[in-house]
């Protein structure tokens, strides 16, 4: 099943391909950001759009790619329900070949506090319609990101 | 990394003056900080004011460096950006840290650490 059937190759859309590297994905960002800069007038949009794509592309450079490097392929398109966005790899699959719950855990003391986890609980609280498949040894990631949402946490 | 250090009273000031806490520092900035923290005092306050981005990688880093110092020695942070502050309300940890608006002015001059 394709992940997505709204993202279609022509040219209405955003792409970059680029390698999986933590400094890449810096760039990456950069150029998004610019990119999109007039589809996200407001700033907490914009910073919605940075942290979901930062999380997601860094999930794809330290697991997915985490045996080896290898190429990312990202696609944006602007839509009146908000940025579609999809992101594939030939990394390994997803554990389970499912997306992590991205749950917070609660401990008693700061000293139990994790000092990872957080990134799934971002890209779950900050994006709509996110779906996962893994096809033909590629892993698709699809999700939207709303324009002028607020919080939806309390 | 860059961070600039000034005491405030018993207070370490350390001022990040990279732009990014992310992936691609999130290890550098908590060795840098490792070093930092070597100077004594009695809390350790960190200015992010110049810090106009950090995702869950440079959140993990602040923790690690939390736990890095003993319970009587807390670490606060100042000057939240935006975005910065969006990632810490969304992962609750706004409710971990003390978080002051801005960073206290320093009572002595300071020292650059260029790690």
């Amino acid at each position: 099943m394709p992940c997505d059937p709204r993202i279609t190759p022509d040219g209405a859309e955003l792409q970059l391909v680029f390698d999986s590297d933590p400094f890449a994905v810096r760039r990456a960002l950069a150029a998004l950001t610019t990119g999109l800069a007039p589809h996200l007038p407001v700033p907490t949009d914009r910073d919605t759009v940075e942290i979901v794509l930062a999380e997601v592309l860094n999930n794809v450079v330290e697991h997915a790619y985490r045996a080896g490097p290898g190429r990312i392929e990202l696609r944006i398109r602007p839509t009146a329900e908000g940025l579609i966005c999809a992101i594939a790899d030939h990394g390994l699959p997803m554990p389970g070949g499912m997306l992590p719950q991205g749950l917070l855990s609660t401990p008693a003391t700061t000293d139990s506090l994790p000092e990872g986890g957080y990134g799934w609980h971002l890209i779950r609280m900050l994006s709509q319609d996110l779906c996962y498949c893994r096809d033909r040894g590629r892993n698709c990631l699809s999700f939207r990101l709303a324009r002028t949402q607020s919080a939806p946490f309390q | 990394m860059e961070m600039r250090t000034e005491r405030h009273g018993g207070a370490l000031l350390v001022h990040v003056a990279d732009a990014r806490i992310d992936a691609a520092v999130a290890i550098r900035f908590k060795d840098a900080m490792r070093d930092v923290i070597m100077e004594p005092s009695d809390r350790v306050i960190l200015d992010l004011s110049q810090v106009a981005f950090l995702d869950s990688s440079g959140l993990g880093a602040v923790v690690a460096v939390m736990k890095m110092l003993p319970p009587d020695r807390p670490l606060e942070l100042a000057g939240l950006t935006p975005t910065v502050e969006k990632v810490f309300r969304l992962t609750r940890m706004d409710r971990v840290f003390t978080i002051h608006p801005e960073a206290p002015v320093a009572t002595d001059p300071g020292r650059l650490h260029a790690l």
